[in-house]
């Protein structure tokens, strides 16, 4: 153990302070993306390599702190090194390492906003990112979220030529803003009459449990905001779309984690005692999100769209692990608490990985293609063979199956909702155990929403003619989507591995560890062996090995002969790809189950009409239960307050010399 | 890990999937008794498979090699299952590398890949044998693990073969929670074989067909070992439920021979009957409407919730 | 391990639930009087273990009027009316089944809850399946609201009373013997005066449909 010299601190920071050297390099020569792309990106993913290996030193030791005497002169900067801003350092590494790769082979001249310009806001995007994770006081805490939330926004609307995208952007920002006041208010609330705003006098600040409460609750208004938890998710459906498609990895995959990160510090960390009804309200809206984020994931017609939804799926089930958490160690239940939050913490690295391999697999696909819409799609897995192979590892982790990452944790969250009956408490040892059951049913429909997406968009037959002239991706954005593939595999084999990395954190904030771990490098048992194990190594070799075995039978005993016709045509004409099941038709049962829940437009042509029409839109009715009459109101007291305006400059100056005057007599 | 244990192993495997067509044939032979009908007899599935093994294989036009490597991918996922599930012993090294939780992720591995490959040509059959076969698994999955959840509490442990031994030990108790989980089971049986009432296997007729809709492109080599992946599948979900309601008579252990003496004729005879009785269910019942299946299968869902609740409000 | 009687008890009552749930999920009509009639066999036997194992005689004439009128008596009536009535379609709900399950659900955790500190104070040993009694009440009380025929309506009241008795036995061991017969006399005379009722619905309406009794509603 080392305490004395912060060096891996002291590292981390100098490579957040060269993500930001490398934006301003990049306006040297804003315009050339040689410059930019091929050389500045590449440099930017290798410290993202670097930063990876860095915060695994930092794992294995404890934390460390550093003061930078730098912003006003009575407020240093206070940065932080523990286990839980390694872990999430470690997510910030690897991800942007392979989205940074893909970047460098992504982004070309004739779109929007400059390259260099692009690159500055990009790498300020990773650097705040980072500075949030090591903040150590309130207010480098608020000024790394800001910069992260302005320098996403300029991202977003790179492309701010198209009015949606400026909306979204708008909307982006609005929500972003919201949260920002409500963590604002929430260490406002935490420093309990100390007006001591570093992260240790919030640690040792005691706040009657009403006040700990609003704190707690802010915290996941502000947090969720950003994480976009329902009913706070609008916009995000909007704005990642709209991002170009490594922004839109990174603001998913990375940026949603960050917000999480923020949560479990304030509610883990600077609030020491739990109550158990925080966690079952956590636990409820994450459980809703999840069901609503792939309830809206599967009736979609974008794909970009698609796969914010499926975000906001995930992050439901992140929420679900760390309200489960938070009960756990409000019953005094510290080893299935770490247990639960082992489980969250992993569910967002794989969330992190799968999901920018998604994002960015869709960017290959839009650059190729110029399509976002599925019904224009179709067919690619042979025009585009690396990027449909690459990204079906994506799909199918996000799907949770094994032997890939998404199963490893869904594997873990559940298992500690087995544990959930033995809660000492008669009401709730029942009504957290159906809590699995969401999660269930939210997993196995995100396999239809994964078949959806990768059937639509890769398999097939082309439904444009002009998709035939699709090119696979290039050798830099192929190097990335390997990188975030390997990852989803790797992942999942060694979660014995990453358990022990998330017993230092679970260590650090719940003061328990997952040290019964098992013997085997190979055998996960969080608990006991009796109880439950699983295998993946084993799992994946064996399914490997039975593939090969089933093939090499076939083989010898019987001939390989293999003809190729034209595909049964129903007994007539040959089939034109206009037939095949249109993304409308595919969200057509999940319309019709969750029908309630959906806001329904629907046109049917009728019978004898020549040319029919058929237009189905599916909007989401938090929209118009909570966001228009929210506006609607802004609006009115907007117009009262259009009484004072009156356009002559005195009547205004008379305001400000009144305000004035009040201000002073009240000092005075 | 020994070798007794891995060769006890690959005998469980080996058996599984010889003996998966026999199943399958039972119950069609006991179709066609109940419904006055000579029968083609009990190696008809056998017969079946070899005659599509020495064909020719005919693949469309547009298939990517996705398409090819999915009956390869099917055999194996099942193959797998035949391994975690315990139908001689219990105790088995790999039991201990896939639990409860992780066989219906293998399951789910196996229809996603099925329903890629049936969208895979892009016929209009295809992708909408793929949508109803999703449908149907989205609801039957959680179902699944909520039955595995219900006997997993009370065996105080997800690996299949230990509930397995936890049931057959134990003195006999009477578990109420087990009744609802043992409908949901049989529902959810009935929905992921595509037998009546959900789909049924026997028909193509085109409006009403789910797994045939999705292996209509398949022929030869390919289509055999779907169809043989199918019957192990039945197989399969036979002794899982055989593991979790009728546990008794299976052997503890590979180093267990005496065990394997009753193990051997007790899973058999317990397998007949369970034919025997899927044949009269299929036989009592008409198929559904395809609008009905998710009511079907929902209500499968909520009745393995419901076990789940009823456990956790009798303790027992 | 508890002792053999209580499982059965215990297994009784879920299979009752398990029957609630069934008829809620139910279309045909007729099939409905069948689980009817299973629910009460359940409940007779239930009643017949509770009797053997606390040796009151009073409640095996219990179980043996239960067994009586709830698996013989009443179904044979209810067959009659239907067949009578011609009423052997699919009875319509007003809610889908899936969303009449989910209610179902949140009914019995509801009254799961509510039974908790109940059944505390009880000092029976079967007092864990007061709980699914009152569930089981109030399941045929949903299935009353969501039905639209008249016939359904009857058995949701009976499986109502079924569930009452159920509570009564497991919570108490049984009533006095007089309050059983005098409810069972109800029982009957209830659903009697209901079939009488029935062919004046249709005299009046042509049909057994509930909802043309919104007609009668002055404005």
């Amino acid at each position: 153990m080392m305490t004395g010299y912060p060096t891996e601190l002291i590292a981390v920071t100098a490579l957040g302070c060269g993500w930001l050297l490398i934006g301003l390099l990049a306006l040297a020569r804003p315009h050339s993306v040689s410059w930019v792309a091929r050389g500045l990106f590449p440099l930017g993913a290798l410290a993202g390599i670097v930063l990876t290996g860095l915060a695994l030193a930092a794992l294995h030791h404890s934390a460390q702190t550093l003061v930078l005497p730098l912003g006003l002169p009575q407020l240093p900067l206070h940065l932080r090194l523990d286990a839980l801003s390694a872990v999430f350092l470690l997510l910030i590494g690897a991800t942007s390492a392979g989205i940074s790769m893909f970047a460098a082979g992504y982004f070309r001249t004739g779109e929007g906003t400059a390259p260099g310009l692009l690159a500055l806001q990009y790498h300020l995007f990773l650097a705040s990112m980072l500075f949030v994770v090591l903040a150590d006081d309130a207010f480098s805490f608020m000024i790394a979220w800001e910069s992260m939330a302005l320098s996403s926004y300029f991202l977003v609307t790179s492309q701010h030529r198209i009015a949606e995208i400026r909306r979204a952007g708008f909307l982006y920002l609005l929500m972003a803003h919201l949260g920002a006041v409500g963590i604002l208010l929430c260490f406002g609330v935490l420093q309990g009459g100390s007006w001591q705003f570093s992260f240790a006098a919030l640690r040792a600040a005691h706040l009657t449990p009403l006040w700990a409460s609003i704190a707690f609750f802010l915290a996941l208004l502000g947090f969720g905001t950003k994480a976009g938890l329902v009913p706070l998710h609008v916009w995000l459906p909007e704005a990642h779309p709209a991002a170009p498609s490594p922004v839109s990895a990174l603001m998913s995959g990375v940026m949603l984690e960050i917000a999480v990160y923020g949560l479990l510090r304030v509610s883990l960390d600077l609030l020491h005692a739990q109550v158990w009804w925080w966690g079952l309200a956590a636990l409820g809206l994450g459980l809703l999100t999840a069901l609503y984020g792939v309830m809206f994931a599967a009736v979609q017609t974008d794909m970009k769209r698609l796969l914010a939804y499926s975000s906001i799926e995930n992050i439901g089930i992140i929420f679900l692990g760390f309200g489960l958490t938070v009960v756990f160690q409000a019953f005094r239940m510290p080893v299935l608490a770490a247990l639960a939050l082992a489980a969250t913490l992993y569910h967002c690295l794989n969330h992190a990985f799968a999901k920018s391999l998604l994002f960015l697999g869709t960017g290959s696909v839009l650059h190729a293609t110029g399509e976002r819409n599925f019904g224009r799609l179709g067919g690619l897995i042979h025009r585009m063979p690396w990027v449909a192979w690459l990204v079906l590892a994506g799909t199918l982790a996000i799907a949770g199956l094994p032997p890939l990452n998404g199963f490893v944790s869904e594997w873990l969250l559940l298992q500690s909702f087995l544990f959930t009956p033995t809660i000492p408490h008669d009401f709730i040892n029942m009504l957290l155990p159906l809590g699995a059951a969401g999660l269930v049913l939210a997993a196995a429909l995100s396999g239809y929403v994964m078949v959806k997406f990768y059937g639509i968009v890769f398999l097939g037959q082309p439904r444009e003619a002009r998709l035939a002239q699709a090119r696979d991706c290039g050798r830099l954005e192929r190097l990335g989507l390997l990188w975030l593939a390997a990852g989803c595999v790797f992942l999942g084999l060694i979660p014995v591995q990453m358990l022990a990395l998330f017993s230092r954190v679970t260590e650090e904030l719940l003061g328990a560890s997952l040290g019964t771990l098992s013997q085997h490098w190979w055998l996960l048992a969080p608990l006991s062996a009796q109880r439950a194990s699983y295998s993946p190594v084993a799992f994946m070799f064996s399914i490997v090995a039975f593939v090969a075995l089933t093939l090499l039978t076939v083989r010898l005993l019987y001939h390989g002969r293999v003809r190729r016709a034209a595909p049964w045509g129903c007994g007539g004409s040959s089939l034109t790809p206009r037939m095949q099941d249109t993304s409308e038709g595919f969200g057509q049962p999940i319309r019709q189950i969750f029908e309630p829940f959906f806001r329904l437009q629907r046109e049917l042509p009728t019978p004898l009409e020549r040319a029919p029409h058929y237009r189905v839109q599916v909007e989401d009715r938090f929209w118009f239960w909570l966001y228009a009459p929210a506006a609607a109101l802004v609006q009115r007291i907007a117009r009262l307050a259009s009484v004072v305006q009156q356009g002559r400059i005195s009547v205004y100056l008379l305001y400000s010399f009144l305000t004035l005057m009040a201000l002073l007599v009240l000092v005075l | 890990m020994n070798i007794t244990g891995v060769t006890a192993q690959c005998t469980e495997i080996a058996m599984s999937v010889a003996a998966a067509p026999l199943l399958l044939g039972w119950v069609n032979q006991c179709r066609a008794w109940l419904q006055n009908r000579r029968g083609p007899g009990l190696l008809q599935p056998y017969r079946q498979l070899r005659k599509l093994f020495h064909k020719d294989a005919v693949l469309a036009a547009n298939a990517s090699p996705l398409f090819r490597l999915v009956p390869y991918v099917e055999f194996a996922s099942m193959g797998l299952a035949a391994a975690i599930i315990p139908s001689l012993w219990t105790g088995l090294p790999f039991g201990a590398a896939a639990d409860t939780i992780a066989l219906v992720g293998l399951f789910a591995t196996a229809r996603l890949f099925l329903a890629l490959a049936a969208m895979d040509i892009g016929t209009a059959f295809g992708s909408l044998g793929a949508r109803r076969e999703m449908l149907v698994g989205f609801l039957a999955e959680p179902a699944l693990l909520m039955v595995f959840f219900t006997t997993s509490l009370i065996a105080n442990s997800t690996s299949l073969p230990t509930i397995a031994d936890s049931f057959a030990r134990h003195p006999l108790a009477l578990y109420p929670s087990l009744a609802f989980a043992g409908v949901a089971f049989l529902m959810v049986l009935l929905a992921e074989n595509a037998r009546i009432p959900v789909d049924n296997p026997a028909t193509h007729l085109e409006l009403t067909m789910i797994h045939e809709a999705m292996v209509l492109e398949y022929s030869a080599r390919h289509l055999a070992l779907i169809e043989w992946s199918a019957a192990l599948k039945l197989f399969n979900y036979a002794c899982i439920g055989l593991a979790l309601f009728l546990p008794w008579g299976l052997a503890q252990g590979p180093a267990d021979p005496g065990g394997l003496l009753i193990a051997l004729p007790a899973t058999a005879f317990k397998l007949l009957l369970v034919g025997a009785g899927l044949a009269l269910i299929e036989t009592l019942n008409a198929k559904m409407r395809l609008f009905r299946a998710p009511e079907f299968l929902a209500t499968a869902f909520l009745l393995a919730v419901l076990g789940l609740l009823v456990h956790l409000l009798l303790g027992s | 391990m508890a002792p053999l009687p209580l499982q059965i008890i215990n297994l009784c009552a879920a299979l009752m639930l398990l029957l609630s749930f069934a008829m809620l999920s139910q279309r045909r009509v007729l099939t409905l009087v069948d689980l009817f009639a299973l629910q009460g066999l359940v409940l007779s036997i239930s009643i017949g273990v509770v009797a053997w194992n606390t040796g009151q005689p009073h409640l095996y004439y219990s179980a043996g009027l239960t067994f009586v009128l709830k698996v013989v008596a009443l179904p044979l009536i209810l067959h009659r009316l239907i067949r009578r009535l011609d009423a052997r379609w699919e009875s319509e709900t007003l809610l889908n089944i899936p969303t009449t399950l989910m209610a179902g659900l949140l009914l019995v955790m509801f009254s799961f809850a509510l039974a908790q500190p109940i059944s505390e104070l009880a000092t029976t040993l079967t007092r864990g399946t007061l709980g699914i009694a009152l569930a089981v009440v109030m399941l045929a009380f949903l299935m009353m609201i969501t039905r639209r025929k008249a016939v359904t309506q009857v058995v949701g009241f009976l499986a109502m009373e079924n569930g009452l008795f159920f509570a009564a036995t497991s919570a108490t061991y049984g009533m006095p013997m007089v309050v059983e017969l005098g409810v069972a006399l109800d029982v009957l005379v209830g659903t009697v005066i209901l079939g009488i009722f029935f062919f004046h619905i249709r005299e009046q309406f042509d049909s057994l449909d509930l909802s043309h009794m919104e007609s009668l509603k002055e404005d």
